[in-house]
């Protein structure tokens, strides 16, 4: 009888009747091959593989990671609202030790989605990795978070999360954004002043195979997580860098995703992209799944799979590794990038425009963080969009100094009503979420 | 008139039921050794001096295959399992003739490597020089097109005897399942068969010409002679009896709890709307330390060692109950003290073993510094205590099973019983105390001590049957009855619907159903649209439809007749 030898906890939500649109990638068929190949390997009967029913996420929840504008109802399904629960299922699992790790095959996905939310991007409304992982902050005093991202897409919405956090180090494999939306991910996006080097990005040229994956998280994820010492690792797994991805160009496979998952050892492993809905993401979740739980994974691939016939170019494993050179000798720097960004500045700003592609907005903010040495630094938000309802949006670290919090309650507490229509804080230390109609 | 016959582990339970209600009603012991002469005995006894010919039915349920899974007095048989990518089938070995081929069908149903002759006639050849006469033949995916099996199955059907399918028993998907299923099947059929046979003759040389129908895990019953194809889905029909003897009793609208309380075990399920709960996904047996994991469609139920016979002990302190039994009462000759025995002291049961009932409990009610009344007190409800924790288990569990769908989480099903009926030896008294002990309105099934019996006796014949349908390849098919035709793009979900009802109909009646019985259910419809590139290339149709468990036509007579003479 087969058995996991790392216990492993599976949350299985395929949403089998919820769909963006009929015809969208991101619709009701999409993990229905994944069930069923699931279902006739018999995966969750092998004993030390568990099946959790997903908890449904909380408006709380939701508030610890976002700033909804106008509110939460009005960005969100129901369907997110569960993707979101079983995420934190997951987590709650690993936490407690009832298995040692934990993959949420949930949709829909999140890690498009930023910090505020005005719609969906992406296929993305709310972040379900961050919702979890700010869960699990409060809840269980996790202390140093890594985000392995390895969706196709750059997961440019967990790294606007986490832009300015000391704590969170997000590592994002991705298609290079000249050739894939949503169009960044580029080396030179770093991570704010206060947490300058903490964002890191490998954006990888097309046509990057199981060779290029893994030689970027030997030389690259690997070596940095050593250095950065997490708590908890945590996979954006994505799976759409399958060579059979309508939506993409790379050149990856089941039995590369599996390998990856093995060497990369997530604690917490939660869905994301994939889109070859029939003939790559029934072997891909099967191998990852194995991978997990430590068992023999050789034998699950492709009908197709042809290994020589995806291999990279010589061009491409060149690119790769001069890649490498820059990202580690970024990460090497970081201690003085972050001197540069904060040299003698009190706070820093900038202002951007975000696109929301799948709702067709646009958003413009100005953000100002303080620059803090004690923390992660108070920031706020000023966004708006056209012709809905303006806000301050104003974020307390978790672990916030004295200067910052009274900085961060002055902002909220002084927003001019002939400005604003909408004042909010994310009080992270005390775990609390103010809302003032303005 | 109805013979309903229950063996169980401690006592073989025997009733014949007519428009009267309870006719008779024969308790024998079961000697393992000889279930043949148990039950043959059973039945004799029960129909001395009545007219062989106003006799139309006996329902049988026996532990004869689950003893002989359990243990492990297996013929030889030969396996042939073709895997494909993913999992290596040589995980689900299940015996030393057991032969992994190539060739592989996906998800869809599409062939992907074709099989190969010479391996098989390869195979075959071996098989035959070990004296293998049986063989089952499993193929992933084999649910969604058995041409692999069927492929296998004709180059060496003339050379050996009765040959499984995998497709065949169970429209569910998971490999491993449908591998130990197909061999337990193949496996258990000679003893099955032998057995059965053997019953029937011996009823037929008495003159009694009547159909044997056999109680299923699922508490339905199917024919003997259906039964030679599926003897797997006879396994563990026991708890099922207890539960369909119970059905009568319960509230049409509201949740009910149903224990049934032995000598060694408690077996529990659930009954909605007098419907019970089924496993989604199919029994379990242990064996050993082993498990051995079926797509045998069962009852939902949870049998813990609680029971008259469990012993009591005191250690630090601590009173226990169960989940070992070690003998009988010490009132019957035992060394450990029983439930039983407190039933003694308490007055509830009489007889002889009072004395050693009484020096049993005593050293336990010393320890305690409390009299021996109030040991037996304490003994009894420790057992109630265990019972009732271990259903609110069990109900927390059925209520956190995962789902698969938005409107299933929001509107799933949720069980939340306030009544239990008791059934067993000690059902009143169990009853009375579970009162006191709980909220629950706590009942004892009318006859509780044969209600079992009863309860196979009354029970219908069940089936189930899944439905595919697949647009895009223009084919519907329901492998595991042999049904595939081709369809139109036009093809909906209603269609599969409809045409799977005609398909349960034929079945039913195929396998012993009544006509009258036959309450027809949907249980799963879905329909996905399959887009290919910008456009919808076709539907993915899974239809599941069954006959609802659930007790013959014209029983309520019978049961009227139960309630007014209990």
């Amino acid at each position: 009888m087969l058995c996991a030898k790392h216990k492993t906890g599976l949350v299985f939500f395929p949403a089998f009747d919820w769909a963006i649109s009929p015809n969208h990638p991101e619709r009701e068929e999409r993990l229905l091959y994944t069930q069923d190949q699931v279902l006739e390997e018999g995966l969750l009967d092998i004993d030390g593989i568990i099946e959790y029913k997903p908890d449904i996420a909380t408006i709380r929840d939701i508030q610890r990671t976002h700033f909804c504008v106008p509110d939460e109802w009005e960005v969100t399904t129901e369907s997110h609202f569960i993707s979101a629960g079983g995420a934190k299922t997951i987590g709650m699992a690993v936490m407690d030790k009832q298995v040692e790790r934990g993959f949420a095959l949930v949709r829909p996905p999140g890690h498009h989605a930023m910090r505020v939310v005005h719609g969906s991007r992406g296929f993305c409304n709310i972040n379900i990795e961050a919702m979890m992982i700010e869960y699990l902050r409060t809840a269980y005093k996790v202390g140093r978070v890594a985000i392995v991202d390895t969706d196709c897409h750059h997961g440019d919405g967990t790294q606007d999360i986490y832009w300015h956090d000391p704590d969170v180090l997000f590592i994002s494999l991705h298609q290079d954004g000249r050739t894939l939306y949503p169009g960044s991910g580029f080396l030179n996006e770093l991570g704010g002043p206060n947490a300058a080097g903490l964002t890191v990005n490998i954006p990888l040229p097309p046509n990057t195979s199981e060779e290029g994956f893994i030689y970027a998280l030997e030389e690259m994820v690997l070596p940095i997580l050593a250095d950065f010492k997490p708590d908890i690792i945590i996979n954006s797994a994505g799976q759409d860098n399958h060579y059979a991805d309508p939506l993409t160009n790379m050149n990856f496979s089941a039995q590369g995703y599996a390998r990856l998952t093995e060497l990369l050892k997530p604690d917490i492993a939660v869905l994301e992209g994939g889109y070859s809905i029939e003939s790559a993401l029934p072997y891909m979740n099967v191998g990852i799944i194995l991978a997990m739980a430590g068992l023999d994974y050789s034998r699950v691939r492709e009908p197709d799979y042809d290994p020589d016939g995806i291999r990279q170019g010589r061009e491409v494993t060149e690119y790769i590794r001069r890649l490498g050179d820059k990202v580690m000798t970024g990460w090497n720097r970081r201690d003085e990038t972050r001197k540069e960004l904060q040299a003698g500045k009190t706070f820093d700003q900038r202002r951007r425009s975000i696109f929301y592609d799948t709702d067709n907005i646009l958003e413009k903010q100005e953000e100002t963080v303080r620059i803090c040495e004690e923390c992660g630094g108070c920031w706020s938000i000023d966004t708006s969009s056209d012709g809905r309802k303006r806000a301050l949006a104003v974020h307390l670290p978790i672990k916030g100094c004295a200067a910052c919090r009274e900085t961060a309650y002055q902002w909220y507490e002084s927003a001019d009503p002939k400005t604003f229509d909408l004042a909010l804080l994310q009080d992270r230390q005390k775990d609390r979420y103010l809302k003032r109609e303005l | 008139m109805i013979i309903g016959l229950d063996v169980g582990g401690t006592h073989t339970d025997v009733v014949l039921l007519g428009e009267e209600g309870l006719i008779r009603e024969y308790k024998v012991r079961t000697d393992p050794e000889d279930l043949f002469s148990t039950v043959l005995a059973g039945i004799e006894h029960i129909v001395e001096g009545i007219e062989p010919d106003r006799i139309n039915r006996v329902v049988l349920s026996t532990t004869l295959t689950t003893n002989a899974i359990v243990q492990e007095k297996y013929p030889e048989v030969g396996m042939i399992v073709s895997g494909g990518p993913g999992i290596d089938p040589e995980h689900f070995r299940t015996n030393r003739h057991y032969y992994s081929i190539t060739g592989s069908i996906d998800h869809r149903g599409r062939e992907v490597a074709p099989v190969n002759l010479d391996e098989i006639h390869e195979i075959a050849a071996a098989l035959k020089k070990e004296g293998i006469r049986n063989v089952g033949i499993v193929g992933k995916f084999s649910v969604r097109n058995p041409a692999h099996e069927l492929a296998v199955y004709h180059a060496i059907k003339d050379d050996f005897g009765k040959i499984f399918l995998g497709h065949h028993v169970s429209g569910n998907l998971n490999f491993p399942r449908r591998i130990a299923t197909t061999f337990l099947n193949t496996t258990i059929r000679p003893i099955h068969k032998k057995f059965f046979a053997a019953v029937k003759q011996s009823l037929e040389q008495k003159g009694l010409m009547i159909p044997i129908h056999l109680l299923k895990a699922d508490g339905g019953t199917m024919s003997f002679e259906a039964s030679l194809d599926f003897p797997g889905q006879t396994i563990l029909s026991g708890p099922s009896a207890s539960v369909m003897g119970a059905i009568a009793f319960a509230s049409e609208t509201e949740e009910t709890l149903v224990l049934d309380i032995g000598g060694t075990t408690t077996d529990m399920a659930i009954l909605v709307d007098r419907a019970p709960l089924l496993d989604p996904v199919g029994i379990t047996l242990s064996q050993n330390r082993k498990r051995i994991q079926t797509l045998i469609r069962s009852l939902e139920t949870r049998s813990i060692g609680i029971g008259g016979d469990s012993a009591v002990r005191l250690q630090d302190g601590i009173l226990t109950v169960g989940p070992d039994r070690e003998g009988p009462a010490m009132a019957y000759g035992g060394k450990v003290p029983t439930p039983t025995d407190a039933f003694f002291v308490l007055g509830i049961q009489k007889g002889d073993g009072l004395a050693a009932s009484t020096a049993g409990i005593a050293p336990i009610a010393q320890a305690l510094g409390i009299s021996v009344e109030a040991a037996a007190d304490r003994i009894f409800d420790e057992a109630c205590n265990v019972i009732l924790s271990q259903a609110g288990q069990m109900i927390d569990a059925i209520n956190s099973k995962p789902v698969y769908t938005v409107h299933e989480l929001q509107e799933g099903l949720q069980v939340h019983p306030k009544r239990i009926l008791v059934l067993g030896g000690p059902a009143p008294e169990f009853a009375d105390r579970l009162r006191t002990l709980s909220d629950f309105d706590v009942r004892a099934v009318p006859h509780w001590s044969v209600a079992n019996a009863i309860g196979a006796a009354l029970a219908r014949t069940t089936c189930e049957v899944t439905l595919f349908g697949d647009t895009q390849r223009e084919i519907v098919s329901a492998p595991e009855e042999d049904f595939s035709e081709p369809v139109n793009r036009n093809f909906s979900k209603e269609n599969a619907v409809e045409k799977a009802f005609v398909l349960l109909r034929d079945k039913a009646v195929r396998i012993g159903a009544d006509t009258r019985d036959l309450e027809m259910e949907v249980t799963e419809d879905l329909q996905f649209n399959m887009v290919r590139g910008f456009y919808t290339a076709g539907r993915n149709i899974r239809v599941k439809v069954q006959v609802k468990p659930g007790l013959i036509h014209g029983y309520q007579a019978i049961i009227e007749r139960l309630l007014s003479n209990a």
